[in-house]
């Protein structure tokens, strides 16, 4: 289903796109297995339409809404993104999305607002992953941000990639994109956003808090405690050029977010 | 007429036959990914994928090594023994080639990345001692080594447990989100290492009794 696209994304320039196969057949989606070609394999049934999205908490215009209603008055837009996993390995990739900001002022968030949280669907007979017996993940996955972040002009609500409608391994149909932050802050197929006043659960963080922290800002200094997290290897990489780069401060984009973090201690706060 | 693999090796052409038949199966693993890695059938992460076949084979060799005792104690299968060595290597030459993509593929040589990874990665560096074990007792399994080590030649190659142990440790500190597959390899170990136990107890008590 090819998506319009009011404007085209800003080309970062000397980093090439990863390819679209790649894009699509790359993927950790847990709730589909754990193997990088899981996803693709195993998620194509899953039903993303009719979707709806409940948004509930510390807001004016709690409720149920079908996913269309929600993106209606929105014009859709394209940005190319770094995503850089925990794990080391990163791509470039082009989203077409709505800007979370814009979605959330129409929800009216009260002054009580000061984190978002978002969860995905739940479905164990559609998520084969959710079944798994020796899983260390407590379903639903759910992930938060703080209210700075969630309005920050870069973060997207991405509904398509490559101009396309977001297959289901790459979080059908309604998924977050946070490009500063490790690509497990960048929750699929989301089902509920509630706005809290206390900080919100997060998986990961919850499953390991001493190697995943809420924040998750991409961060060459702090490494993982199995890994460095100093470099990273663009994907697709290929065997005689493994495309080891060095990673940047929020994933290049300190410029734009570091102010968010002032003050703050980023060993402490990872 | 249904030959058995016993009666196979009392003759000369039996064993022959037999011994490349085990010669060029462990070679098969290779032969499979070498193809997948011309045919560009490897994905978006070619060198994580040959890396982690590399040491998934690894670690199955050895415990092919390791039950090979069990199996000539249980099954009376005395014509396995004479395969040890070759199991042993197999699993030494899949662990070298697990280190040598993971050097070549993942972090290209480069000693900035090789240091840093050596000196501040748990997993990497008990993998690593792992495989420094397997070189030791990789050159000390040719007859001259026998013969000049004579009774601590087998004290040395006990280093085996131990080695199995940290290959284990180093593949269950990968785990992220799903230890099913660490823990199928953990419970075949612990048969393999349970029956050397269980027969060495035996036997003590049986000593103790005469």
């Amino acid at each position: 289903e090819k998506l319009r696209a009011a404007s085209k994304g800003e080309v970062i320039e000397g980093e090439d796109l990863t390819p679209y196969r790649h894009v699509t057949g790359h993927n950790n989606f847990y709730e589909f297995g754990l193997a990088k070609e899981d996803p693709k394999a195993k998620a194509q049934g899953l039903k993303t339409d009719p979707w709806k999205v409940e948004v509930s908490g510390e807001c004016s215009k709690p409720g149920s809404y079908n996913l269309e209603d929600l993106l209606k008055p929105h014009e859709l837009e394209e940005r190319i993104y770094r995503l850089r996993c925990v794990e080391a390995w990163s791509m470039v990739i082009p989203w077409v999305g709505v800007p979370l900001n814009k979605l959330i002022s129409r929800l009216e968030p009260t002054g009580n607002a000061k984190f978002v949280e978002f969860t995905t669907l739940h479905d164990p007979s559609q998520m084969p992953g959710q079944k798994s017996f020796f899983s260390t993940l407590n379903w639903p996955y759910s992930e938060g941000l703080r209210m700075d972040e969630a309005m920050h002009p870069l973060t997207l609500m991405a509904v398509g990639v490559y101009g396309d409608a977001l297959p289901p391994q790459n979080g059908a149909p309604f998924r977050l994109v946070v490009p500063w932050k490790y690509g497990f802050k960048s929750i699929k197929s989301i089902v509920s956003i509630r706005f809290t006043e206390q900080m919100p659960r997060a998986t990961w963080n919850e499953t390991a808090p001493s190697e995943y922290g809420f924040y998750a800002n991409v961060n060459p200094q702090v490494d993982h405690p199995r890994w460095s997290q100093a470099t990273e290897r663009r994907l697709p990489s290929s065997l005689f050029n493994p495309n080891q780069i060095d990673t940047r401060m929020f994933n290049g984009y300190a410029d734009q977010v570091a102010h968010l973090y002032q003050g703050m201690d980023l060993r402490k706060w990872y | 007429m249904v030959l058995s693999i016993a009666e196979l090796h009392r003759s000369k052409v039996g064993r022959r036959s037999f011994w490349w038949l085990l010669f060029l199966l462990p070679l098969l693993p290779l032969a499979y990914i070498a193809e997948a890695a011309y045919s560009l059938d490897l994905g978006a992460d070619p060198a994580q994928t040959i890396v982690t076949f590399f040491g998934i084979w690894t670690l199955r060799f050895l415990f092919l090594t390791l039950a090979v005792t069990p199996c000539r104690r249980l099954f009376g299968w005395g014509w396995l023994q004479r395969y040890r060595r070759m199991f042993g290597l197999y699993t030494l030459f899949y662990a070298c080639l697990h280190l040598l993509s993971f050097a070549t593929f993942i972090l290209g040589w480069r000693a900035d990345l090789i240091a840093r990874e050596l000196s501040e990665r748990p997993y990497i560096i008990v993998g690593f001692i792992a495989w420094l074990g397997l070189v030791a007792l990789g050159i000390t399994s040719t007859r001259g080594w026998v013969r000049r080590l004579g009774r601590h030649w087998q004290q040395l190659h006990y280093l085996v447990y131990p080695i199995a142990l940290l290959a284990m440790l180093h593949f269950a500190w990968l785990i992220r989100a799903g230890f099913g597959e660490v823990l199928g390899y953990a419970l075949v170990l612990l048969v393999l290492l349970g029956h050397r136990v269980v027969y060495w107890l035996k036997r003590r008590s049986r000593v103790q009794h005469a």
